[in-house]
């Protein structure tokens, strides 16, 4: 018998089965390749990164839609107030620069009308008033302090900022940097503060000055700040450049 | 010419099981689900609630704000679906056709029957009582979740619901309650896989062959 080539369509039947056979072996790898992939190598992949980056984008949005600006964090009696305050920074605690507050000036830049740079007492003749609200650090962990100091609103009146702007940031001494929105910045519970429990903040918690938010995450609330500037242009900050949400809303 | 040999290929019964919309909201929920649970145990271990962390092997992220990065993606992937199987479940009349009813004590004999391994699972288009709870148990942990994680996100803008939650440590601990339920009940529900492996094509294709 004499032997027949193979036919075309044997031919195509068997290339389909190897193809088949080797998408399924394929498929099966790399299945196990994300299965063996830690989250880390994932989260590194340059795809996934620029759709989570996007999506926290969305989220800034999603929060600026959902942000009250009337809505009040709520306060605590001072039996709440949290003993011993935990200290939390980027360094550890006996790493915080301790500003001399003799020679300290806050200096303002941006849009704002009269940046002349402020001393500590020309900033503790504004009108000041107290808080007890609960700080949320982005770990998961939340204490109960109380500070006082001006309305954040008050100051950004004097100074003439322009209230119409986007983003207001803030340079601190311990090369830290943070920026928040304008709705934010005007909330009534938002305070330019100088003391920490009825004495002047400690370096830990801020010296001189720390902006306190309690509609944001700690890490939205700078310490020790040096420098503030109202901007349209997106300003970011020290952990929102790394990854961590920008808006980061209670 | 070859003629067709009736009998030679068995003639086989098929039946539909699981509807598509199902189909797909089960697997773009076991996905949101593993994403949900691998990045929120990462963001556990930043600040864990009790004496222990989940292994990092097991946590998605990389670090903290990777996790976050995950958890808040994935969460709109959780609730869109989840809420696209409600809608579904509640106006075509599957919820009701295949949950209900559910009375604690065919619960009980069901899981009973389980454990001794004398569960029948001949007719895959009917829920036993057993799988009605685990499923119900999973749409409850799934609505639990999402409120105690908004109320975790949003203390202040959602105060009335962290309040209602017990304020926002007792929201934590609710989150993490119906978390750990949710984990054990999807655990049962992949042995029971293992145990009764043809339910899983069948979640693929919606088809089952019909019980002789």
């Amino acid at each position: 018998m004499k032997r027949r080539p193979p036919s075309l369509a044997d031919q195509s039947a068997s290339r389909i089965q190897k193809i088949e056979r080797r998408l399924f072996l394929r498929r099966g790898l790399s299945l196990g390749a994300l299965a063996l992939l830690s989250g880390c190598e994932l989260t590194d992949d340059e795809g996934v990164q620029k759709v989570l980056w996007a999506m926290s984008r969305w989220n800034d949005r999603a929060q600026a839609w959902l942000f009250n600006p009337d809505k009040l964090a709520p306060e605590y009696p001072e039996s709440a107030i949290t003993q011993p305050f935990p200290f939390n920074a980027y360094y550890a605690e006996d790493e915080v620069r301790v500003v001399d507050g003799t020679g300290y000036k806050l200096e303002l830049a941006g849009l704002i009308r009269d940046r002349k740079p402020w001393t500590l007492p020309e900033l503790y003749t504004l009108p000041q008033s107290s808080q007890i609200t609960r700080h949320i650090c982005v770990e998961g962990w939340s204490a109960i302090g109380k500070w006082s100091g001006v309305r954040f609103r008050t100051f950004l009146e004097r100074i003439g900022a322009d209230l119409s702007a986007k983003y207001v940031g803030f340079k601190c001494a311990d090369d830290y940097y943070s920026s928040i929105d304008m709705a934010t910045a005007l909330h009534p519970q938002t305070l330019l503060s100088f003391r920490f429990a009825d004495e002047v903040l400690p370096p830990k918690y801020g010296f001189p000055m720390k902006l306190r938010i309690p509609t944001k995450l700690g890490f939205k609330n700078p310490k020790q700040i040096t420098a503030m500037f109202v901007t349209n242009t997106y300003p970011g900050g020290y952990w929102e450049d790394q990854g961590y949400n920008w808006f980061s809303g209670s | 010419m070859n003629t067709v040999r009736a009998g030679a290929v068995p003639v086989v019964e098929w039946v539909r099981v699981h509807p598509l919309a199902v189909r797909i909201t089960h697997w773009i929920n076991a996905i949101a689900i593993f994403m949900m649970v691998a990045s929120g145990w990462k963001i556990y271990n930043a600040a864990p609630l009790f004496e222990f962390t989940f292994p990092k092997d097991l946590t998605l992220g990389g670090w903290l704000g990777g996790a976050l990065q995950w958890h808040f993606a994935a969460m709109w992937l959780l609730a869109a679906n989840g809420l696209a199987y409600l809608v579904y479940g509640i106006a075509s009349g599957h919820l009701w056709r295949r949950f209900l009813p559910v009375s604690p004590a065919a619960v009980l004999r069901d899981v009973l029957d389980a454990l001794r391994g004398k569960l029948a699972h001949d007719d895959l288009s009917v829920y036993n009582a057993a799988q009605r709870a685990a499923y119900l148990t999973l749409m409850l942990c799934g609505i639990v979740l999402v409120f105690s994680g908004l109320a975790i996100w949003k203390p202040v803008q959602l105060q009335e619901l962290t309040a209602l939650l017990g304020g926002y440590e007792g929201a934590r601990v609710v989150h993490f309650l119906a978390m750990s339920l949710l984990v054990f009940v999807v655990l049962v529900h992949l042995l029971m896989v293992a145990l009764v492996p043809r339910t899983l094509p069948t979640m693929v294709t919606g088809r089952a062959r019909r019980p002789s």
